[in-house]
């Protein structure tokens, strides 16, 4: 070990805030990217859960006929189309 | 070769086997990045130079070496991308180009700081620094160059072209500013630039760089798989993965 | 698609007569980038110091770097307007490798910015009290530089081409991969001054330029097929 005691460690020999400051920076940003990857796939999963309930909800709606004469009936069809970006 | 090439022409496939890898680099790099930062802070010797300031080496040159290689990686992923069509390997060069621009700025920032107690300046434009920096610009004209494009697969190819001339020019950039300083001759040394190291400060270190690397991949896997998810929201699989899963 | 009479080189010659016809038709075009370079250049005495000496040793810097900004000033438009008027998705269609075709235009992009640029930048030099012994090599760097530049800035102008505020991207993709050209133009006029060999210099120099004519022109193929495709 080359410390003998904390506030010897914590201080570093006089450059405590230059090495603080640069793992504490580093340390900061890699658990942001963590956790930011983390919301993301939360964030996605919960996006595409909502989508196929509502797509189910309207199947069901379909097959009792409740709107199978509607004019709107493919709406919400064509909106999950709608907001993903062309993938030619 | 080819069996895995078509393989990785399937999104499907690659999400199962990633599903399947990624919690061992997970635990992988925590464990090396843990090991690593108790080794390096506190058993590692002070330099007998510089003191306790050469600590900051455990960061500033995994990030430094990381920035570099996600550059190459995302550049190779942009050639399978634009050889052989693979679009995992566009999502997986789109999420890449995001953390290798958080590595040259961690590699910036620690060299900055690093600066203060070597050169008593927080910027000198020492080779390794100023490489770092247009390493810096080139990630970010990538990532602004695939955001400009309103269609993603324009984007997506642009993006694969910016980063194949960029990585013809990294070793150009690099050697001509390597010639730049030496010409103008600094007053002092670079901070990475010594010979040899002893073994119980150079072991951390290379725990470290492999720990880095093992982050690398593990956020790779983890952010790709969420990009097949956002790309692919209209496949059967998909919505049949996410049906199961709740 | 009409069938081509006469081969590749009547094609390429072809794009190289049209587009210097149409850039000579419009000459505030031609002018604009000589015209930045002057203006830069009067700044610095303006913002720095008149004093000769100190000129003197930023010199070198200064004028490379304003004929730098000077020529990745006019690449905007060098496929903008072939692309508004629909001519660019013509080239994309003739029975030719579009590899030769752009180059052609980046012939034309040179010869009447980078060319006139070097040319001037010696009367520049004389305003910042530039050494003498350095002014050949001052043209001489920048002659070779530019084409570079040119060539370069041309795979940036393809891939930004499509976009409708592509100007500050533009310059966003392209400077830090002008640095090289730079740290050796800069670097053979320094070299001149302090009577250092300026050989290396050239042949460095030389060599970029040899590099980007072999791998930029399909680059820039690359990047108009997905500008105008995508």
């Amino acid at each position: 070990m080359a410390f003998s005691s904390l506030n010897e460690f914590l201080a570093m020999g006089g450059h405590g805030p230059y090495v603080w400051a640069a793992w504490g920076v580093t340390a900061l940003l890699m658990l942001v990217i963590v956790w930011h990857a983390r919301h993301e796939r939360r964030q996605l999963l919960r996006g595409v859960k909502r989508r196929v309930r509502r797509e189910n909800a309207h199947r069901d709606a379909l097959q009792r006929g409740a709107v199978a004469h509607s004019p709107t009936a493919q709406v919400p069809v064509n909106s999950v189309q709608g907001d993903v970006r062309n993938d030619a | 070769m080819w069996a895995f090439i078509n393989k990785l022409r399937s999104p499907k496939w690659f999400y199962a086997i990633s599903t399947k890898l990624q919690p061992w680099f997970w635990a992988v790099a925590a464990l090396l990045l843990v090991v690593g930062t108790v080794w390096g802070l506190v058993f590692a010797p002070a330099d007998y130079q510089q003191g306790n300031s050469f600590r900051i080496i455990y960061v500033h040159v995994p990030a430094a070496f990381l920035a570099q290689s996600i550059f190459v990686s995302m550049a190779v992923s942009g050639v399978v991308f634009m050889v052989w069509k693979i679009k995992v390997a566009d999502m997986a060069a789109a999420v890449m180009a995001p953390l290798g621009a958080a590595m040259t700025f961690i590699a910036l920032f620690s060299g900055a700081v690093w600066g203060v107690p070597t050169w008593g300046t927080w910027w000198m434009w020492d080779a390794r620094l100023t490489s770092m920096l247009i390493l810096l610009f080139l990630y970010l004209g990538v990532i602004a160059l695939r955001g400009a494009f309103s269609s993603r697969d324009s984007g997506s190819r642009a993006a694969s072209v910016l980063a194949m001339v960029g990585v013809i020019n990294i070793p150009i950039i690099k050697y001509s500013v390597d010639w730049w300083y030496t010409l103008h001759q600094p007053a002092t040394f670079t901070i990475t630039g010594r010979a040899a190291m002893p073994m119980e400060m150079w072991l951390p270190l290379l725990i470290m760089v492999l720990g880095f690397y093992c982050f690398f991949i593990a956020l790779t896997l983890t952010r790709t798989r969420s990009e097949i998810l956002r790309r692919e929201v209209n496949k059967r699989w998909v919505r049949e993965l996410v049906e199961e899963a709740s | 698609m009409h069938a081509a009479p006469g081969g590749l080189l009547v094609a390429v010659s072809a794009t190289f007569k049209r587009d210097l016809t149409l850039m000579l038709r419009r000459r505030g075009e031609v002018l604009n980038p000589l015209v930045f370079f002057a203006l830069v250049i009067t700044l610095f005495p303006i913002g720095i110091s008149p004093d000769p000496e100190l000129l003197a040793s930023i010199a070198p810097g200064l004028l490379w770097v304003a004929a730098l900004l000077a020529a990745l000033l006019s690449l905007d438009s060098l496929f903008r307007g072939d692309y508004d008027d629909g001519s660019l998705e013509q080239l994309l269609l003739a029975p030719h490798p579009l590899a030769a075709l752009g180059l052609a235009k980046v012939a034309v992009h040179w010869l009447l910015t980078g060319l006139p640029l070097a040319l001037m930048a010696p009367v520049l030099g004389i305003m910042l009290a530039l050494p003498a012994g350095s002014y050949a090599v001052l043209a001489l760097s920048l002659a070779v530089g530019t084409a570079s530049l040119s060539l370069i800035g041309a795979i940036g102008a393809a891939l930004t081409v499509g976009l409708a505020r592509g100007g500050v991207l533009l310059s966003l993709l392209v400077l830090p991969l002008y640095i090289p050209v730079l740290i050796f133009g800069a670097g053979a006029v320094q070299a001149a001054i302090l009577g250092d060999g300026i050989a290396p210099h050239l042949a460095i120099l030389g060599a970029l330029f040899t590099v980007s004519l072999m791998l930029a022109p399909w680059a820039i193929a690359a990047s108009l097929r997905i500008s105008i495709n995508g």
